[in-house]
């Protein structure tokens, strides 16, 4: 072999690695994942502060790819907290402090130049209380579009809108109504928007913090039913303070308690024959 | 009945506000009311002020108000932006503690940090203090600093020594009153961006933007309603105030109408000052006294309904339907 041809084969190797801008092919290697696909965000060692108070202690974690990853455990766990990591919204907050990584295609998303922005396009969120700006059902979806120059045109901008207001099964209701205040929605419709909202920008993981909690059952259903459709393309990350909803839309669980991560794994696994005492406790209803 | 005390208490204390607030309107209104025509509200005084109108004194109140609100509105809304988004939400003990134990490059960041927060602090302090100074004393630092210092210099350095902006003129009243309400639309501005839901701001950043894309296309429109009721405060309390016009432009009597920068001019509120003590014949301007000081009323009244109006439209253009 040449030289020359080395270098060829090196430069493609490193090409084809995992960036923060590109998907990765999925990795069949990683045998602690646990299900079949690779790691699209992967936590290692996490620990998080407020102020001098540690709320997460050594978290390590594994989000594969197109998979819905369920966290559950008592309200203060810090489950909302670890979800906020993902994106860095918790930047938002003052007096937070990180230690450990955050890997997302391998990538370290706390690295100093990785730009934030970006991030939170990649790693889209929905919040626990449906929070549409007071502007119309259209611009809401657009506003992710428009602000981060996404679309060329008005024509491409319909699109996308239509399209993400599709994949959030909110389409029918609201198509005629598009340019009236998104205030006027039911509260199931506005989270729909929300998921919507957070869909327009394309993003690759899907943070959700309690999406259904304040809705009532037969909203509940139509999230948890667009979930299940939303993980052929996302890879979703849901936090919940309901089992029965963990158990029915998740892949994977993760349970939390007192910021540590007792145990992960397959949800039918978690709900049937959990590893540690306490799991078993929490799920069966004897705390928390 | 225990309740019967204290119901009758504040049945009494609300009774007391309602029958001043009568007496004192009913007054200027029943003796006012008759003067008032359409050549009293479009000519200027004549014979000594005890007969014609007071349209140049409208006048001049309206263009002084525009002129402060523009110079007040956008550096008040501008320094509440910076005290409620940009200055560090933490205070300077918390800081110093972190400043004691960081080291090289932390250190300096922590310390770029401890000098916003003083920065803010002293910012703070000021606009509280700022809202306590009686407004004589802003009529007096206005002559001093506008007029002798800055109107003084910019005609040293621009005119050759000759008499321009170094004496009392309508732009200098402005900017003094604009010193004056400067607090009020910063307290106001602040609450209303305090009162934005905390969770639009997530929404926003969650998405992708900025901090300044969230400021200016989420939290500043969710704000306008509070940022104009501000403004219309500041309003109605600029064409009111009289001290601190009384040295940095106010004139006693006009025959033209002001339209340079540099002109005095006739302002109702002093004119109702000028109506009352310097009058040759009380008797004789009595009611040009009672109708002037309606037209003041109803120009600030009439300013805080439009206040108002545009505040509920834009409250009802998302309420609609809730």
């Amino acid at each position: 072999m040449s030289m020359g041809a080395e270098l060829e084969a090196s430069r493609e190797a490193r090409t084809s690695a995992p960036s923060i801008s590109r998907r990765p092919e999925v990795r069949r290697d990683d045998a602690r994942a646990p299900s079949s696909t690779a790691a699209k965000m992967r936590v290692e060692h996490l620990n998080f502060f407020y102020g001098d108070t540690k709320v997460l202690h050594d978290i390590t974690i594994d989000f594969p790819e197109k998979r819905v990853t369920a966290l559950i455990g008592p309200s203060g766990c810090g489950k909302s907290t670890l979800l906020r990591t993902l994106n860095r919204m918790n930047d938002t907050m003052a007096e937070t402090r990180v230690e450990g990584r955050v890997l997302l295609d391998g990538e370290d998303i706390y690295a100093p130049r990785v730009d934030v922005v970006r991030l939170r396009q990649r790693v889209g969120m929905v919040f626990q209380k449906s929070n549409p700006f007071p502007k119309t059902v259209f611009d809401n979806v657009a506003y992710g579009l428009r602000i981060n120059g996404l679309v060329r045109s008005r024509s491409e901008l319909e699109a996308r809108v239509e399209e993400s207001l599709r994949r959030a099964a909110l389409w029918d209701e609201v198509k005629d109504r598009l340019h009236e205040s998104a205030l006027m929605l039911s509260g199931g419709q506005q989270q729909r928007l929300c998921i919507a909202r957070a869909l327009a920008v394309r993003p690759e993981v899907l943070l959700m913090d309690e999406p259904a909690s304040a809705l009532d059952p037969i909203a509940t259903q139509k999230i948890e039913e667009l979930i299940y459709e939303l993980k052929k393309a996302y890879t979703i990350i849901i936090v919940t303070h309901n089992m029965q909803q963990a158990a029915r839309i998740s892949d994977i669980t993760g349970f939390l308690w007192m910021g540590r991560l007792i145990e992960v794994g397959p949800t039918v696994k978690i709900f049937t024959n959990p590893e540690e005492k306490m799991t078993e406790d929490y799920i069966t209803g004897r705390f928390g | 009945m225990k309740e019967r005390v204290p119901v009758g208490l504040l049945a009494v204390a609300t009774g007391i506000i309602v029958v001043m607030l009568a007496v004192i309107l009913g007054n200027i209104v029943l003796n006012g009311v008759g003067w008032i025509s359409w050549e009293f509200l479009t000519s200027p005084p004549r014979e000594g002020m005890m007969a014609g109108g007071v349209y140049p004194a409208i006048f001049g109140t309206v263009f002084l108000v525009l002129l402060m609100t523009v110079a007040a509105v956008p550096v008040g809304v501008i320094t509440a932006i910076y005290l409620n988004e940009y200055a560090p939400p933490v205070t300077a003990a918390q800081v110093r503690s972190k400043l004691a134990r960081a080291r090289g490059i932390e250190w300096l960041a922590e310390f770029w940090r401890l000098v916003q927060v003083y920065v803010a602090n002293v910012t703070r302090t000021a606009v509280t203090t700022l809202a306590g100074v009686p407004s004589i004393v802003f009529g007096l630092f206005g002559l001093g600093f506008f007029v002798q210092f800055i109107g003084a210099g910019i005609d040293r350095t621009l005119y050759g020594g000759e008499l321009v902006f170094g004496q009392p003129a309508i732009i200098w009243a402005a900017l003094t009153l604009a010193l004056l309400t400067l607090p009020i639309i910063i307290v106001a501005t602040e609450e209303a961006l305090r009162a934005v839901p905390h969770d639009l701001r997530d929404a926003s950043l969650a998405l992708g933007a900025t901090k300044w894309q969230t400021i200016s296309r989420v939290v500043l429109p969710q704000a306008l309603p509070g940022i104009l009721t501000g403004t219309i405060l500041t309003i109605s309390r600029g064409a009111g105030e009289v001290a601190p016009i009384l040295f940095t432009g106010a004139a006693y009597f006009l025959p033209h109408l002001p339209t340079r920068l540099n002109d005095q001019f006739m302002h109702l509120g002093y004119h109702v000052f000028i109506l009352s003590t310097q009058s040759p014949n009380v008797e004789k301007t009595r009611p040009i006294l009672y109708a002037t000081v309606l037209v003041l009323l109803v120009l600030t009244f009439s300013l805080n309904l439009v206040g108002v109006m545009i505040r509920m439209r834009m409250r009802k253009r998302w309420r609609r339907g809730r």
